[in-house]
């Protein structure tokens, strides 16, 4: 389906993540923040690349992933992003919903 | 998005890898889906949090079906470090952390870890034997007092 999200038309899945990440904007971003209630702070930006730039290099996402990332740990993760850390982060992200488990 | 379920409470109560996974596994899926969790370890499931032991956990060779081996080969000696050997190897290729470092996963993610008052002095144990990221012993008073709210579900394995 798709979406009008900051005056862009963006084609989302069912849970609302962009299906296609190059029509991903910052503005994008900051609203799907909105949404889940985070207002975005540099943190959570370079927190936002990394994850993208992890997801171009077709790593797997994961909570391990994080604590392993060296670029912040698992309870900053949390404190950033609550409810929901990887799930939350990676929506805002424009990158698709990781399918691990773990 | 608001979830029915908002705490899940976890009673870890075997020693086997199985077990002690299956609850690692739900216990952080439930954080990363914005549900509190908890895990209170009683009986044979303190070997998970018991810092010279945790990382010994094994694979229940004899009485377990799913083994799809003769329970009288799974009798036999090496035939459980053989198995889990084997059960760690699959594990680790889909990235899942040994037992130390989940326990700290948790941790970090805001999972409440607990040691059942009543198993610790059972098996004669103390704070020092059980991991630092231990969030204290409890009795089952208390514990049954952390599930006292509506959304929480409790689950025994």
């Amino acid at each position: 389906m798709d979406l009008n999200i900051a005056g862009i038309r963006v084609d989302v899945t069912e849970d609302g993540y962009l299906t296609d990440v190059s029509q991903w904007t910052k503005e994008i971003g900051i609203e799907i923040a909105k949404e889940e209630g985070i207002t975005l702070t540099d943190r959570h930006w370079e927190v936002i690349s990394w994850l993208q730039e992890q997801v171009k290099n077709d790593v797997a996402l994961s909570v391990r992933g994080i604590k392993n990332s060296g670029v912040l740990d698992i309870k900053e993760f949390y404190a950033l992003f609550p409810g929901g850390p990887l799930k939350i982060s990676t929506k805002i992200a424009g990158v698709p919903k990781p399918k691990s488990c773990i | 998005m608001a979830t029915k379920v908002k705490k899940m409470l976890f009673i870890l109560s075997k020693a086997t890898i199985e077990n002690a996974y299956a609850a690692f596994v739900m216990a952080n899926g439930a954080r990363m889906e914005g549900i509190e969790s908890e895990i209170f370890f009683t009986f044979f499931g303190l070997e998970a949090i018991q810092k010279k032991k945790l990382e010994h956990l094994h694979v229940a060779t004899v009485g377990n079906p799913g083994m799809h081996i003769p329970t009288m080969l799974g009798g036999l000696p090496g035939m459980e470090a053989f198995a889990t050997k084997m059960m760690k190897k699959e594990m680790e290729k889909l990235d899942m952390p040994p037992i130390g470092e989940f326990l700290e996963i948790l941790s970090d993610s805001g999972c409440k870890l607990w040691a059942c008052k009543l198993a610790v002095d059972m098996f004669h144990l103390k704070k020092e034997d059980l991991i630092d990221q231990l969030d204290g012993i409890l009795t089952i008073g208390d514990f049954y007092s952390r599930a006292d709210q509506e959304g929480c579900q409790l689950l025994f394995i």
